[in-house]
């Protein structure tokens, strides 16, 4: 029988308790005890990115971290991006002005991939961008309309 | 595709001298958006094409003494810039306007549609519902006037003579105080085939329906005009229990198939649903 | 196989083209005189990848008779503006990101432009409609229905 152990951390700003499996994963303890399935599982291995969530500050593929890996740390979902009174963040906003939302399952992870390079580099230029997304996929818009989105949030 | 042979008479004369001519098998043709898709499939093999496209005298909408008459080349587009029928007939302006889409109704006519005579032609219910009249020439004897509902012997068939061509169609003008729709339902809203469609033109006295006029596409193997469901509205007012009677009558009076885009129980359902959204939406003014 | 000489004028220039009875419009533009950014999709009228201008109305060429385009006046997306001198319509397509494989392109801007044309200020569900005929399998149309709107407002005095 697997071992269950008990993580703590911080969701959105919020602290919670759960009691896991040794091996689960983190994406999936996000989406299926914390209901929170804006964070996609997709590929599973890593590749696509879809999984991209904020872990300490820094992304992170919840595809490829155990849950019992991610205990006491301070994790945001693409729900904790909006401002906390549910308007949407610069990003979000951009992609909706810049149709860079199709079938909408790549754009959580690549909000907070864009949010993530804006924070380090306030008007990042084309190819920076397509750098930093390179980890998401997208079959949908061919990204020019998701790059144009990120670098329209450039000042 | 086999060996087609193509002219293009310039006038009726010539048409005619052609299909004596020939002897061969004959297409006329006109917008081409029906018949080029049957010869790449090979429905169709005709061995000479005529095109009637250049015809003088067939494309036109005119108003006179209360007669409404359509020229049999007048494009699908044209009727839909037509102001005498966006205000004089409404339900062929918008079956016109849901036809196809914008590139095909702009070489589509109003003639083809009817030659055509598909079980799902979008003109046809219309045209049904506001009695509307065939007119035709043909190489021997005279040409003939006739009766729509009368036109159409099954799934594109007609009662047109090999040698024989819609010129025009009529229709008497409705009344001012007539009001009527036409409601398609596709699996798109563009480019659909009707899964079922329905027109209907009625004439109000209060809250007494004194005429009414059906007419359904694509759930028979022709449009159908649905008399006994006019006679069940006619004379009486119409409410929960009429319109209840009449998706009864409406079920036993038609015979869809079941295809590709829907089987015969649910155009049987559909059927029903849009008669009562048609009635609701003519009762509460709504045109579409 | 019997033959005709048939004349078109093509984007501006009248061209001369040998054919048969039953070859299509589509066929001789672009096996013929050359003209293959008209695109061949579903070849029966239902992608519009293949739309024309033809004596002024938006149509489909894959529907239409070489023998029927006799005479009169084609336009292709290379008559409505090419690399030297691209048409705003066009701009406005790379300017929105409203191209992705291009396949749908050719016909889009041919609808946009004859539905402009006709309504210089259309609205979005004006546009949705001018390009019912013309499906896109990438791009979702929002990107084109922004460009459509993008040329409409940038030509209000």
């Amino acid at each position: 029988m697997m071992k269950r152990k008990m993580v703590n951390f911080k969701v959105n700003g919020e602290l919670h308790e759960v009691l896991v499996e040794s091996n689960a994963l983190l994406v999936n303890v996000l989406r299926e005890e914390l209901g929170l399935t804006g964070t996609k599982y997709s590929c599973g291995t890593g590749q696509c990115g879809s999984c991209t969530v904020l872990v300490d500050g820094k992304p992170a593929l919840s595809c490829l971290m155990l849950a019992v890996a991610a205990d006491g740390a301070d994790i945001v979902t693409i729900e904790g991006m909006a401002k906390p009174d549910g308007s949407l963040e610069p990003v979000q906003e951009a992609f909706l002005d810049h149709s860079a939302i199709q079938c909408g399952f790549c754009t959580p992870g690549m909000v907070i991939m864009g949010r993530d390079l804006l924070n380090k580099n306030s008007n990042p230029s084309e190819s920076e961008i397509q750098e930093h997304i390179k980890g998401t996929l997208c079959r949908c818009t061919g990204y020019t309309s998701i790059v144009r989105a990120i670098k329209s949030c450039g000042k | 595709m086999n060996e087609v042979d193509y002219i293009i008479p310039r006038n009726l004369e010539e048409v005619f001298r052609a299909v004596e001519k020939k002897k061969r098998k004959i297409k006329f043709i006109a917008g081409c958006t029906n018949v080029i898709p049957y010869m790449r499939e090979e429905a169709i093999s005709p061995e000479l094409l005529i095109d009637l496209s250049s015809l003088e005298n067939l494309d036109y909408i005119r108003e006179e003494n209360g007669i409404i008459a359509i020229g049999a080349l007048t494009t699908i587009s044209k009727l839909t810039a037509s102001e005498i029928i966006r205000n004089q007939s409404p339900i062929i302006f918008s079956a016109a306007s849901l036809l196809g889409n914008p590139l095909t109704r702009n070489r589509a006519t109003i003639g083809g549609n009817l030659a055509d005579a598909s079980p799902a032609a979008d003109m046809v219910p219309p045209l049904l519902a506001l009695e509307a009249f065939v007119h035709t020439k043909r190489s021997e004897g005279e040409g003939r006037e006739i009766f729509l509902d009368k036109f159409f012997l099954g799934p594109n068939k007609t009662v047109l003579a090999e040698d024989e061509i819609i010129t025009h169609i009529t229709f008497s003008k409705p009344k001012d105080s007539a009001r009527g729709i036409y409601i398609k339902l596709g699996l798109r809203n563009s480019m659909a085939i009707s899964v079922v469609s329905i027109a209907l033109m009625i004439e109000m006295e209060g809250k007494v329906c004194q005429k009414a006029r059906v007419a359904l596409g694509a759930v028979s193997p022709t449009p159908i005009r649905v008399y006994r469901l006019e006679k069940n509205l006619e004379g009486k007012e119409i409410d929960q229990k009429s319109i209840q009677e009449c998706s009864v009558i409406l079920k036993e009076e038609i015979s869809p198939i079941s295809d590709i885009r829907a089987s015969a129980e649910y155009r049987k359902l559909a059927t029903s649903v849009l008669f009562k959204r048609a009635i609701q939406k003519v009762l509460n003014g709504e045109k579409t | 196989m019997k033959t005709y000489l048939i004349e078109i004028k093509l984007n501006g220039e009248w061209q001369k083209a040998e054919i048969t009875a039953k070859e299509t419009l589509i066929e001789v533009l672009r096996n013929k005189l050359g003209a293959t950014e008209v695109k061949n999709g579903c070849g029966k009228g239902d992608c519009g990848s293949c739309a024309v201008i033809l004596d002024g109305k938006a149509v489909n060429s894959c529907l239409t008779l070489a023998f029927q385009a006799n005479g009169k006046e084609i336009t292709t997306l290379r008559g409505i503006g090419d690399e030297k001198k691209p048409h705003p319509i066009q701009k406005s397509f790379v300017q929105k990101g409203a191209i992705q494989c291009g396949f749908c392109t050719a016909g889009m801007v041919v609808s946009a432009k004859a539905l402009l044309d006709q309504n210089p200020n259309p609205g979005r569900q004006e546009i949705k409609e001018a390009i019912s005929g013309n499906l896109c399998r990438c791009t979702g149309y929002e990107k084109i229905i922004d460009a459509v709107q993008d040329v409409a407002l940038e030509s209000k005095p």
